[in-house]
């Protein structure tokens, strides 16, 4: 079974990922579905609890706007750990759209990038299968503080120091 | 200057650990070298065509004399025993071991140095004037804002991984830019508007490259309070929307002209109504705490123009010379502000052994309140001399090289390391420079000529500047053998432009007979007192390229 980092605990990953392109019936279990799905089935979130919405990092994250309060975990996937638009997707979700359920990085997820995941707003990450968890998940406690704003910490140094 | 406190010596602490765990399960083989690349750039690290190397950001560029000892220290140490000064206000080592540069960084951070961003598609190191703080007609002193810069870029968690570098440029000087700002992906004006407050006027989009562009304005001021959330707002919109498909088409400055300079505006105005009442936004206190790190220091009284330096340029040729080409006006009576050049010929630009940097160390405590700054023309300069001792000062200086009377002359050749040490170049350039440099050695002619920039880039990532040089050469490939193409009417100040090519590539060999081919139409063209650039401006390409390219007879 593979696993993920919730907060900073590593737990089984029982969510099953869904192809961007997928259509039809929703098999069972935990879903993570890709944004066009509940795009074309708006009605999905209503009839079943154990739903996620994934994004890719070509799809904003205002997209989500209109189903946030009903949606208790979304996923932004990185194609490539170098593609870093889904910080900023993440950051528009925690901070102007005030969405407080579980946000999960998936895709190319590493050691070295889970800081600065987890102060744009991550709680949890699916990090890639080949990687051991337990010594990635020490990157989430590189650097004790920070400069600027983020999800994570509303006041610059500059007005704490 | 700006000192570290305890949290910044913990922040730069940290990034060391972390480097040093990244290289360590680079090596355990736990960490891929693909993975690995996106972190060492960000640290600074490349690996190029004959070792790693390792460029430490000299935050805009100023530096103390301490810093230039560790400097010299270091890569007597991990180097072979020079450095190489940047066009990006930066400091190069050439031959640094892989293993060795998590204790590299452990030794620069005991003088407050790093090599954060210095490389990678993040922010990079943020330039400005080499003369701020101190020159005559400055609006306000840009330094405390770079500094609020820099920390706020500084593994900042949303932009480490953008479409392609980033870099930032804070001008002060109302009639000059000693900084190349326009071709910054973001050009900041310290400006005052009419009712006397400070703020920016913003400019974006500017590069040089592939695509050479000029930087367009997005907003006409920006009170200086608004700083971070519109430099936030400008790289949310540049990394949500930026190209990440071609990395020659995924700088800002692509995406600013696909949308036209106002459409972008419209989006970060959009954007940065969400951001302007964060907590980011600037309070009086940060700004009197940053501003207090850049106060004068003890300036002495003096008179202007003392009997004793004035008589020193009357008996002096030599000294009156580099004192009208290589000293320049300071704001305090008495004081001047002297540029050492790194320029002598047949020393690759830019460079400077490990005691030549401790002779500039030496220099600056003895005459310069113990700080320099680097020039983006891989110049340094001592900002704060008295002029009474400006003569003893020039004595020491010519005698260790530093005092090549050719500031802002057809041999103060901004040039890239090239084909010579570049895993990217098409060609090499420090040859080509030294070839010119040998061919041009009469101060006199080079005088006559005036203020003519001549830049050099060994390929079209235009490290050296080549498209804003009013004389660029650019190292082309042409069939496996390297070529250079030469461009005119580039100018990197006020009035910047992109030259123009003047036509098909010349070989090596035949680089200094077409620039003096050049030269001669300007001389026979100019009008008294006329510089190259406004020759060019006034007759155009076609005499030019008449010249070069005429048959033999």
């Amino acid at each position: 079974m593979p696993k993920l980092i919730n907060k900073s605990e590593v737990i089984e990953n029982i969510w099953q990922t869904l192809d961007k392109d997928f259509s039809g019936e929703l098999p069972e279990g935990s879903i993570l579905a890709p944004l066009n799905y509940l795009l074309e089935n708006p009605l999905i979130l209503d009839s079943n609890p154990n739903i996620g919405i994934w994004l890719d990092s070509d799809q904003s994250s205002e997209a989500l706007e209109p189903y946030l309060d009903k949606l208790s975990l979304i996923a932004i996937n990185f194609p490539k750990f170098v593609d870093g638009r889904g910080y900023s997707y993440a950051r528009i979700l925690r901070d102007r759209l005030d969405y407080q359920g579980e946000l999960r990085a998936i895709g190319d997820v590493l050691h070295d990038q889970l800081f600065y995941l987890k102060r744009c707003g991550f709680d949890s990450f699916a990090v890639r299968e080949d990687k051991n968890i337990e010594i990635a998940s020490q990157g989430l406690e590189d650097f004790s503080d920070s400069y600027q704003i983020a999800t994570d910490q509303p006041e610059p140094l500059f007005r704490r120091r | 200057m700006y000192k570290y406190d305890g949290y910044d010596k913990q922040i730069v602490q940290e990034r060391v650990q972390q480097f040093r765990g990244q290289t360590d399960r680079y090596f355990d083989g736990t960490l891929a070298a693909d993975e690995f690349l996106p972190l060492r750039l960000q640290n600074g690290l490349y690996v190029q065509r004959l070792a790693p190397m390792l460029r430490v950001a000299i935050p805009y560029g100023m530096l103390s004399a301490v810093q230039l000892r560790k400097l010299a220290e270091v890569s007597r140490k991990y180097d072979k025993g020079y450095v190489h000064f940047t066009t990006r206000q930066n400091v190069q080592f050439n031959w640094p071991e892989l293993r060795d540069v998590p204790d590299i960084l452990e030794e620069l951070l005991s003088v407050e140095m790093h090599a954060i961003q210095t490389s990678g598609n993040c922010i990079r190191n943020t330039t400005t004037d080499q003369f701020a703080g101190v020159a005559a007609n400055e609006i306000l002193d840009p330094r405390p804002y770079c500094e609020i810069i820099r920390q706020w870029s500084t593994l900042h968690p949303e932009f480490a991984f953008l479409p392609r570098k980033f870099k930032i440029s804070v001008n002060s000087s109302p009639d000059s830019d000693r900084t190349a700002s326009l071709v910054n992906d973001i050009a900041l004006e310290l400006i005052k508007n009419e009712a006397g407050e400070v703020g920016f006027k913003v400019l974006v989009g500017g590069g040089l490259g592939r695509t050479p562009i000029i930087a367009s304005e997005i907003r006409s001021f920006l009170p200086e309070k608004d700083l971070l959330t519109y430099l936030d707002s400008i790289l949310r919109v540049y990394n949500m929307h930026g190209r990440r498909d071609n990395k020659y088409k995924a700088r800002i400055k692509i995406l600013v002209k696909a949308l036209t300079p106002e459409k972008f505006a419209e989006l970060v105005e959009a954007e940065w109504l969400h951001n302007k009442d964060q907590a980011s936004r600037l309070t009086q206190k940060e700004l009197d705490r940053v501003k207090a790190f850049f106060v004068d220091p003890a300036y002495a009284e003096l008179e202007n123009e003392p009997a004793n330096f004035v008589d020193k340029k009357t008996e002096h040729k030599g000294f009156a010379n580099w004192i009208a080409r290589n000293v320049n006006e300071h704001k305090k009576p008495g004081y001047a502000i002297v540029t050492l050049t790194l320029k002598k010929t047949g020393t690759p630009t830019g460079d400077a052994s490990d005691k030549q940097v401790e002779t500039i160390a030496d220099m600056a405590d003895k005459y310069s309140f113990g700080e320099v700054r680097v020039t983006h023309d891989h110049n340094v300069v001592l900002a704060n001399v008295q002029q009474d001792q400006l003569f003893e000062l020039w004595n020491e200086a010519k005698a260790s090289g530093f005092a090549t009377p050719n500031l802002g002359m057809l041999t103060d050749i901004i040039c890239c390391p090239g084909g010579d040490y570049c895993g990217l170049a098409n060609a090499k350039s420090i040859p080509v420079a030294e070839a010119l440099q040998i061919k041009f050695d009469d101060l006199d002619f080079i005088y006559d000529l005036g203020k003519l920039d001549l830049n050099i880039s060994g390929c079209m990532n235009a490290c050296g500047h080549h498209h804003v040089g009013n004389i660029g050469i650019l190292g082309v490939d042409k069939r496996g053998a390297e070529f250079y193409q030469v461009s005119l009417g580039g100018d990197s100040g006020r009035q910047a432009s992109i030259g123009k090519i003047l036509g098909p590539s010349f070989a090596r060999a035949d680089m200094p007979s077409v620039v003096e081919k050049i030269l001669n139409v300007y001389l026979e063209n100019r009008s008294d007192e006329e510089l190259f650039i406004d020759t060019y401006n006034r007759i155009g390409m076609v005499p030019f390229k008449e010249r070069v390219y005429a048959k033999a007879n």
